[in-house]
């Protein structure tokens, strides 16, 4: 088998399971999945870091090092969002008004 | 690029097997919270395995990036209001796929130089590039809408669908040009048109129907991530974006049908008169 046509079948197989997983989900879980898929994607992380640290001239070494910065904070940062959204649906009260500080009521 | 290690591949495997069960459980509201945590345990464990496994140089600068963008990310989420959220989720979607674009670039300019790529994965790299930059600008003004420091209004003007046509053309001409010469120039180029497409696309979106857009953009980055790890070589990132892609293109489909709209209707409504205004 080509070695392009595992990639192929690997990518095939994936979104079937990628479709499958989600295709009974909640409307009320709607956002926080999307959420939550959004910072799947920021895995992206470990192919920056992986040219960041094969990067052989000073130009190519700062752009990677921009990637590998945005790329941690789609995944830090979509985890840490998802997580505080679901904290509002395990609490089962009304959303906080503007300008309350969750952090302050805890 | 050499390739990994047997055990750090077999970490990946786990870091995707976690990835699958963090959909699993962010599907159902009783898993939904282990689901996410399941998720980030996998993504913790994939990011130090290529830290101590990829026989990387510049640790130190990699290792301060990475804490800063950490950082960033995580102040960012604890400290939104939220009503603020989707906006912040619009502004994280749209830097990964910056991330992914610049990943891409970079990975040209060593193709441009050392030669040897499969047709196939130049195709995936521009496809990347490309992507990459509608998700990012595309995500922005989504961003800029939500935060209400653009109009929420669909925009279009005279001249929209012909620009729009012409944009569209001019990536798929520079794609297949970058897939005969691969040089730094055309990859350069395919990122500004990238750019270009993803304002675009959602100048048209009234603020109303902007969370569907926001969806249909996250699913465009993970394709452009699962085509970033065709580059690479990097099975991890191929799974996790096709995960991304292909979850995140039904839950778009599911949103609108959940809102009483259709796609298409969401994109382009406001050049037929019919879209729902912010």
């Amino acid at each position: 088998m080509s070695e392009a046509i595992t990639w192929l079948t690997i990518f095939v197989l994936a979104a079937f399971v990628g479709i499958e997983v989600i295709s009974k989900v909640s409307s009320t879980l709607h956002t926080p999945l999307m959420s939550g898929a959004n910072a799947i994607h920021g895995i992206i992380l470990v192919g920056a870091i992986l040219v960041a640290g094969h990067a052989d001239s000073t130009p190519i070494l700062a752009l990677s090092l921009v990637a590998v910065g945005l790329a941690a904070i789609n995944l830090a940062g979509g985890f840490v969002v998802t997580d505080r959204m679901l904290q509002m649906f395990v609490r089962k009260r009304p959303v906080p008004g503007t300008g309350t500080r969750p952090e302050v009521e805890q | 690029m050499s390739a990994p290690p047997i055990w750090a591949q077999l970490v990946y495997l786990v870091a995707a097997v976690c990835f699958v069960l963090a959909l699993k459980g962010l599907s159902s509201p009783r898993t939904a919270r282990r689901g996410n945590l399941i998720g980030a345990a996998g993504a913790a464990l994939a990011t130090v395995t290529v830290l101590v496994s990829g026989d990387l140089d510049h640790l130190l600068p990699i290792g301060i990036a990475l804490v800063v963008g950490v950082a960033l990310g995580a102040l960012g989420a604890y400290r939104v209001q939220m009503t603020q959220m989707p906006q912040l989720v619009a502004l994280f979607n749209g830097v990964g796929g910056g991330a992914a674009a610049i990943v891409a670039l970079v990975e040209l300019n060593e193709i441009a130089t050392t030669g040897g790529s499969s047709t196939f994965q130049l195709i995936a790299t521009a496809f990347t590039i490309v992507i990459g930059s509608v998700s990012f600008t595309g995500s922005i003004v989504t961003f800029l809408k939500l935060q209400e420091l653009m109009t929420t209004r669909p925009v279009t003007f005279a001249g929209y669908p012909i620009l729009y046509g012409l944009a569209l053309l001019s990536a798929i001409g520079f794609g297949v040009f970058l897939a005969l010469f691969p040089t730094m120039v055309a990859g350069i180029a395919l990122a500004v048109i990238g750019a270009g497409v993803g304002v675009l696309l959602v100048l048209p979106v009234g603020g109303a129907d902007v969370p569907i857009v926001i969806s249909l953009l996250n699913a465009f980055t993970g394709l452009s991530v699962a085509a970033s790890g065709y580059v690479l070589d990097n099975p991890l990132l191929l799974v996790a974006g096709t995960l991304v892609g292909a979850a995140g293109t039904l839950l778009t489909k599911l949103m609108a049908t959940a809102m009483g709209r259709s796609l298409g209707s969401t994109l382009f409504g406001a050049l037929k008169g019919g879209s729902t205004l912010g």
